[in-house]
């Protein structure tokens, strides 16, 4: 499939008054047509800061651009200047945010919240954007779009929300959506149904999606291919099925484990020691070091490279050299196990 | 929306009541009387005087001749300006009241939100630091202050305005701005905070999302919420500058309502003191009425509906 998007040897930086941190380091993945790529890690693993810099919504300053580049089109968007971005934000690439009460303008309208990107980038008539919107909140499943339209964002319910703000992000049909987290402020009821609308359009629409999370359980549901992103770099990438089924990284072991089950009877949850690396000062070797139980000599003193164990999978672990011991993973990683797209 | 106004209005005309009712019996309760001057009148005079004016009534039957002639706004005559009604004085000093308030409210909410959004957008740069530093004096340096220094640098220095003259609209400029000052800058920090808060709201960064330039993000989506908490400061902005102009119209000569609000209360002509509270109640609660109607406009939030405007 073609590739839309490519981010390469991406970092980006924030000043602050202590020192630079460093939020995204040396970070590359490929985006598809048609695909979903989940970048999942926790908190403040940069995959957010990730996310906004494709868009080119992180603060700059404090934020900077330190190495690499995103391609998009033949061109790189790290070097548009601001109102080259905005003929390319809302048209070509979409974006959806975690928290759908807070990102609507409580002043406006939905309809006209939908309506402004069409107008701006479709050089629609006000009427026609109107149309256009009842059609587009008709798409993402709101009953009644007519009368919802002319609505304020309170009138709306949280997973409604969230169903207008996808709407505004797929108004012009952009080739890219990027979803931060976009289901993490709702209930389990509703995040399985944004999770089917967001499925349903891309089969329509054909739009890749890079869905950000911290929840395992959405990925296995709706992601292609995964990015495991731990201390500001990508630890491992792999189609859902290696990543669920055959990961490689000891971090990708960690967060599986520590993924409540529900035949898990009495059992505590596997939690992961330690805490995440200052990204202030980060670790000069693999960020996981500290925390990894099979660390070797080598994992302080350098990053490792990526090894690549199918043409898909690609892991950052010494654990994959041939100088290194053989480990296996965990019982509880299920090798080579059903798989979950059917 | 016509029962909500209806509704404030009976609620205006309740507070009318206990402001006209707490006014009466304090003014009551005060020593001294109209006719205590210096140039001391014979008692039988002044008994006379006090016939005259029915101040010898019980004080219940005063109380409910008051209340009867004020629903027909008749505040009787003045005690101290032999043949002038209360109405007249009112009438007579109020429009130079009213330019000059509302010519300071427009330069306070104008150039107010102006400097706190430009400080907003110049966050933590020499511009924010600037319009700051200017908006704490502004608060800081009293309204007489500021008064007297616009006179001395424009009036007597430049010679552009005059010093204390009220007749042409060229000479409101000066105590407009005099008056305008503390407001101005209380309006250009609310709204710089405000701004700040928007600005860095998630809201925002969808607008940013859609493509849409700067400008409109910070106008069209910014500017309307920020100016939310400045909505709700008008409603004693108005109360501030009508009672606080009286020292602008001293020191400027400005023959408004304030001084003789003032003059009234030294001179304790009751039935002075008594309309001009009156007026100024009724102008503050209609102020007030208005300022919840724009808020209820202005932010969808807030439904203004019979059951009393909440959420």
């Amino acid at each position: 499939m073609k590739k839309v998007l490519s981010v390469n040897n991406l970092s980006v930086s924030f000043d602050t008054y202590r020192s630079e941190v460093k939020a995204v380091r040396d970070v590359s993945f490929d985006l598809h047509e048609q695909e979903t790529l989940a970048i999942v890690g926790e908190s403040g693993s940069g995959k957010s800061v990730t996310a906004q810099s494709i868009m080119r919504l992180v603060p700059m300053p404090p934020g900077k651009f330190v190495g690499g580049s995103i391609i998009f089109n033949d061109e790189d968007l790290t070097e548009k200047s601001e109102k080259q971005m905005e003929s390319i934000r809302g048209k070509d690439i979409g974006m959806i945010f975690q928290d759908p009460m807070t990102s609507l303008n409580p002043t406006m309208t939905i309809g006209k919240q939908i309506a402004e990107g069409l107008i701006k980038h479709q050089n629609m008539s006000k009427n026609d954007a109107h149309v256009r919107g009842v059609e587009l909140l008709k798409l993402v499943g709101i009953p009644n779009p007519e009368k919802r339209i002319k609505q304020y964002p309170h009138e709306f319910s949280g997973g409604m929300r969230q169903r207008a703000m996808i709407a505004i992000a797929l108004a012009c049909n952009p080739k890219v959506l990027i979803a931060d987290e976009p289901t993490t402020a709702l209930d389990v009821t509703i995040q399985a149904q944004i999770l089917d609308l967001m499925r349903e359009l891309q089969k329509e629409t054909g739009t890749a999606i890079i869905l950000i999370t911290h929840d395992l359980g959405v990925v296995a549901n709706t992601a292609h291919r995964v990015a495991v992103m731990y201390g500001g770099k990508i630890v491992e990438t792999g189609s859902v099925d290696e990543i669920f089924y055959n990961p490689k990284h000891p971090y990708t072991w960690g967060l599986l484990g520590s993924m409540p089950k529900l035949d898990n009877h009495g059992e505590e949850l596997k939690a992961i020691p330690g805490s995440p690396p200052d990204l202030a000062d980060p670790p000069k070797g693999c960020p996981f070091a500290a925390r990894c139980p099979y660390v070797m000599k080598a994992c302080g003193e350098h990053m490792p490279a990526y090894y690549e164990s199918s043409e898909t999978q690609k892991t950052a672990c010494w654990l994959l050299d041939e100088r290194a011991p053989k480990v296996e993973p965990p019982e509880f990683i299920n090798v080579g196990g059903s798989k979950v797209h059917g | 929306m016509a029962k909500y106004i209806m509704k404030r209005i009976a609620y205006i005309l309740l507070s009318l009541y206990l402001i006209i009712t707490a006014t009466f019996f304090l003014m009551q309760a005060a020593p001294g009387s109209p006719f205590a001057s210096e140039r001391k009148m014979t008692p039988a005079l002044e008994k006379q005087m006090e016939e005259a004016y029915g101040l010898n009534d019980p004080i219940h039957e005063q109380y409910i001749d008051y209340l009867v002639n004020a629903i027909t706004f008749d505040f009787g005559p003045s005690f101290k300006y032999v043949g002038q009604d209360v109405m007249d004085i009112i009438l007579r000093s109020f429009p130079y009241s009213i330019v000059l308030g509302l010519e300071a409210i427009f330069i306070a909410l104008g150039l107010g939100v102006l400097f706190g959004v430009f400080a907003a957008l110049k966050h933590n740069r020499f511009g924010d630091y600037t319009a700051m530093v200017i908006a704490v004096l502004g608060i800081s340096v009293p309204s007489f202050i500021m008064a007297t220094i616009l006179q001395y640098i424009f009036a007597i220095q430049l010679d552009l305005f005059s010093v204390a003259r009220m007749e042409s609209f060229w000479d409101t400029i000066l105590p407009a701005l005099a008056l305008a000052t503390t407001p101005l800058a209380f309006i250009a920090r609310l709204m710089r905070s405000s701004m700040l808060d928007v600005l860095s709201s998630d809201y925002i960064k969808t607008a940013k999302s859609k493509g849409m330039s700067q400008r409109i993000v910070t106008y069209k989506h910014g500017l309307r919420n920020a100016m939310l908490p400045v909505i709700s400061y008008m409603g004693p902005l108005v109360a501030g500058i009508l009672t606080g102009s009286f020292v602008i119209e001293k020191i400027f000569g400005i023959p408004g309502l304030g001084s003789e609000f003032v003059t009234s209360i030294t001179n304790r002509d009751y039935t002075v003191i008594m309309g001009t509270t009156v007026f100024y109640s009724v102008l503050l609660l209609i102020s007030i009425l208005i300022v919840d109607l724009i808020y209820g406009i202005v932010d969808p939030r807030i439904k203004i509906n019979a059951k009393g405007g909440g959420k």
